[in-house]
């Protein structure tokens, strides 16, 4: 699976994962199969499994249908052309580009729910920056939840980058007005500001979002430039919901897709796609800072069929 | 989704009437609006395939045309399997001493604690035979160190005494997150004065993967420490793992095998989609899972992950997460969580919510009140002020029959309800007794004390009227009434369905007034 090759060969300190021995045996329900109502209730079924979610997998096997019927589709490796053509359609090349301020610090506001890999997420965007020798600060936004502040200060120390917090406990808007401050008069290329998980259900905690991202608003230009939802892949429909409520929130300007490394495939954003218009920009593939990757959905869909031959354990 | 699975199993079976018998087929296309409800509150697609197979099986030997009402007796029917597939049986007892038996190697009897006595979310051994050890395993970020401290409060709060060990060396911060979370539960004197202790070796974390198999040994030093301390359980919060990473996934397996954990709990995080099966049966395979807990079930999520979890695992569902501070642990109740899945409202958690704040003769005298639409807006305020403690507003209304979904756009502010208890504290004691009397001078006054204005004023004298009026028709059914009326329903009972079909009816006709209501005080 060409999607996770790069990962995988980036094995650390005899850390093999079963990944590779689980997957040997990976291959694609597509390819090398005559295209017919079995197949196709086959990839039905895979679309579901995969969290594409019933309304959105619908949409697609109409299509794939409406081929078959009409002739131009025939062979799997014909409908698996003609998913990647339709899905990448929904994510344009210059759609998964990273913004950036046109002078100043860009900002980039990172959210999502509890846990979803927010913190994590954010030392892989930082390692990716400074490797492009950007100068970066991180705002520690998360007052909240314990130990928070002190896990994305050993990131900060981890990469070589200044940490601005506050007390534990504290207004995280102001936080983010004092890293907007110190963004500013140090000269950064890029501020990324954690926030706390917040479930897209709770309004005073999506209130306090939409005021941290006023406060950032007010004193940098254009701020905050990027504003991510992180999702866990392994994460349901009710992803959907929360792309929608943080949308409205705080104006998300793209997905992180976090925890794609395991045997979860993410499928939810292609419903969320629909519905919604926001693209998916990166993928995270493991908990250190290198795993990361940009999203291509060309694997991406490839991976979306894949399963392994192997006897199930 | 209640209704709309109702409306449709009538609609196909209307087809059917005249017709003699029910076929097979008249059952499954019945069943299609449940396996996309399935579907949509993130069933596994092949656990859906096996629940629906059972649903018509049961369909079949019932007969279900023969009933009055065959949309509703195939709810029941769906409703009852949905429980079961949740682990809701009466064998749970027997679980649980079956479990008993089989864990600890030989170490005695293990007697259960839990609220009930009757379905025990946690046992423990008898406290001469040394800590009760609990191991908490799962996927990154599923809630497992929250959920320690969770335990932890709810272990002291029954007078336990915990120790922590902090054997996640490798997610950064991890042991300083266990440390102040058992700091927290310490501190808590409303919990009690049972010690909780943490074991925490921070010296021995290090970077991803390089400290893989150092936990064994921080885990046995952490149970060594309990006995000598004389704790009754030791919870040990393990670092978040891929199932498919086998260094980190063995590591688990030699902490159960050094230290034989009496139970072992898999937590999961509630929204999880289809993937759930995939790493519970890892997880399973590896340890022999004990009990399951499913975190963060304060969401919005249908949390159909809870039916394919139990199902390729056969462990038992022991605790639900709702809310990220450390009282916000629920025993877990398989009628609830069906009731959820098919968006029936959960009346029996409002219910169980309601109990804490209310005192049991409070209740009953007030619902003698309401009954006799005697309630005044001193009552109102005082119902008010409990709800407030119960939660926010949202969440509460969320558990109402039919409510949850047409709330899905509204904002329910819970700063409105500080607005009516000004207007009500502004009101003298005649207009707090009977509100009628409410004029325009006398709203004038109100508005101008409470800092509100007399259209506010107004409008909460006509809700209370609707309000008081709708007590007054439900005060007749009292939370048993209602509890029975959930349960008969499961069993697919005609006449309770009556009085269930009754309650799903008038939560459909409140609905909308509820919600323009709202609206129109945004
Ligand atoms: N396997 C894997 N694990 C990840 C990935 N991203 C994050 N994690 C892990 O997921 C867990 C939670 O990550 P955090 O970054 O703390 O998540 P968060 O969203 O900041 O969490 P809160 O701040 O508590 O809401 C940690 O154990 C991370 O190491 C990923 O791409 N793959
Ligand atoms: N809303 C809500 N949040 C929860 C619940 N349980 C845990 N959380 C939050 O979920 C996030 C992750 O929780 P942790 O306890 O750190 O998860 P973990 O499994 O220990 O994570 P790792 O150790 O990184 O694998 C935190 O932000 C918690 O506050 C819950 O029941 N409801
Ligand atoms: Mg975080
Ligand atoms: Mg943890």
């Amino acid at each position: 699976m060409s999607f996770f090759k790069n990962v995988i060969s980036r094995l650390k300190d005899g850390l093999v994962k079963t990944r590779q021995s689980l997957t040997r045996g990976l291959r694609s329900l597509l390819v090398g199969r005559v295209l017919d109502d079995q197949l196709i209730a086959e990839l039905e079924s895979a679309l579901i499994q995969a969290d594409v979610g019933v309304v959105a997998t619908r949409q697609l096997i109409a299509g794939v249908r409406e081929g078959y019927l009409a002739g131009r589709l025939k062979r799997g490796e014909d409908v698996l052309d003609y998913l990647k053509r339709e899905i990448k359609a929904m994510w344009p090349e210059h759609d998964r580009q990273l913004r950036s301020a046109p002078s100043g610090p860009t900002v980039i506001l990172v959210t999502g729910i509890n846990g979803a890999g927010k913190t994590t997420s954010i030392s892989k965007l930082c390692a990716t920056l400074r490797n492009q020798n950007k100068k970066v600060i991180l705002a520690a936004c998360d007052t909240f939840r314990a130990g928070a502040v002190r896990q994305l200060e050993i990131w900060g120390e981890r990469l070589g980058v200044e940490v601005i917090k506050g007390q534990q406990g504290g207004d995280p808007a102001s936080v983010a007005f004092d890293a907007c401050k110190a963004a500013l008069a140090r000269n950064a290329d890029v501020l990324i500001i954690d926030t706390a998980g917040r479930l897209h259900t709770q309004d005073p905690l999506m209130r306090q979002l939409a005021k941290i991202r006023s406060v950032i608003a007010r004193q940098i230009e254009g701020a905050p430039h990027e504003t991510l939802l992180v999702l866990d892949a392994t994460s349901g429909q009710n992803a959907l919901r929360q792309a929608e409520e943080f949308a409205k929130t705080a104006d998300l300007t793209g997905i992180f897709l976090a925890k794609l490394d395991g045997t979860a495939k993410g499928g939810i954003v292609v419903a969320i796609r629909s519905a919604t218009n926001i693209p998916v920009k990166f993928v995270g593939l493991g908990e250190t800072p290198d795993d990361i990757q940009p999203f291509d959905p060309d694997s991406f869909v490839e991976a979306l069929f894949e399963t392994e031959s192997a006897v199930e354990v | 989704m209640f209704e709309r699975l109702s409306d449709s199993f009538n609609s196909v079976f209307r087809k059917l009437s005249g017709q003699s018998s029910i076929s097979e087929s008249n059952v499954r296309e019945a069943m299609q609006d449940v396996r996309t409800a399935l579907l949509e509150a993130d069933v596994h697609y092949e656990v859906v395939e096996k629940f629906c197979d059972s649903v018509v099986q049961e369909a079949l030997g019932r007969e279900v045309t023969k009933s009055l009402k065959p949309g509703q007796e195939m709810i029941g029917v769906v409703y009852d399997r949905l429980v079961e597939f949740l682990g809701g049986d009466p064998g749970a007892w027997k679980q649980a001493e079956d479990m008993a038996a089989s864990t600890g190697a030989g170490q005695g009897p293990v007697l259960p604690i839990g609220l009930s006595g009757e379905h025990p979310p946690i046992m423990h051994l008898p406290s001469d035979q040394g800590p009760t050890v609990i191991m908490m395993c799962g996927l990154q970020g599923s809630g497992k160190t929250t959920t320690c401290g969770k335990l932890a409060a709810y272990l002291k709060k029954r007078g336990r005494s915990v120790m922590l060990v902090a054997a996640d060396l490798q997610r950064p911060a991890a042991v300083e997150q266990l440390q102040t979370v058992g700091a927290q539960v310490a501190q808590d004197e409303t919990l009690g004065s049972a010690k909780v202790l943490v074991h925490a070796e921070p010296d021995k974390t290090a970077e991803y993967g390089k400290a893989v198999g150092v936990a064994v040994q921080v885990c046995r030093r952490g149970v060594e420490e309990a006995r000598k301390q004389g704790i009754d359980t030791v919870i040990l919060d393990t670092a978040g793992r891929l199932h498919v990473n086998d260094a980190l996934m063995e590591e688990l397996n030699q902490v159960n095998k050094t230290l034989r954990p009496h139970q072992i709990f898999l937590i999961v995080d509630a929204m999880t989609g289809q993937d759930a099966v995939n790493s519970a049966k890892a997880f399973h395979e590896r340890l022999e899972v004990d009990g399951i807990i499913l975190t963060k079930f304060d969401s919005d999520t249908r949390g159909g992950a809870a039916i394919s979890v139990k199902h390729v695992t056969g462990a038992p569902i022991k605790f639900i997460g709702v809310g990220e501070k450390l009282g916000a642990l629920e025993e877990f109740h398989p009628s609830r969580i069906a009731s959820r899945i098919l968006g029936m409202g959960d009346v029996l958690s409002l219910v169980e919510k309601a109990r804490h704040e209310v005192s049991e003769e409070e209740a009953e005298a007030l619902q003698a009140k309401l009954a006799k639409g005697e309630m005044t807006m001193d009552d109102f305020l005082k119902q008010l002020r409990t709800i407030r403690r119960m939660g926010p507003l949202k969440q509460l209304l969320g558990l109402l029959p039919g409510i949850g979904a047409a709330l899905k756009d509204v904002h329910v502010e819970d700063k409105q309800l500080d607005r009516i208890e000004a207007i009500v504290n502004s009101m003298n004691r005649e207009e707090r007794k009977t509100p009628d009397v409410l004029d325009n001078s006398r709203r004038k006054r109100i508005a101008s004390g409470s800092g509100t204005s007399q259209n506010e004023v107004g409008q909460l004298a006509k809700q209370f009227a609707a309000v008081s009026k709708l007590f007054k028709q439900m005060g007749s059914m009292s939370s048993k009434a209602q509890v029975d009326a959930v349960r008969a329903m499961g069993a697919g009972a005609g006449a309770g369905l009556g009085g269930m079909g009754g309650f799903g009816k008038k939560g459909s006709s409140y609905t909308p007034s509820i919600k323009s209501k709202f609206k129109k005080r945004k």
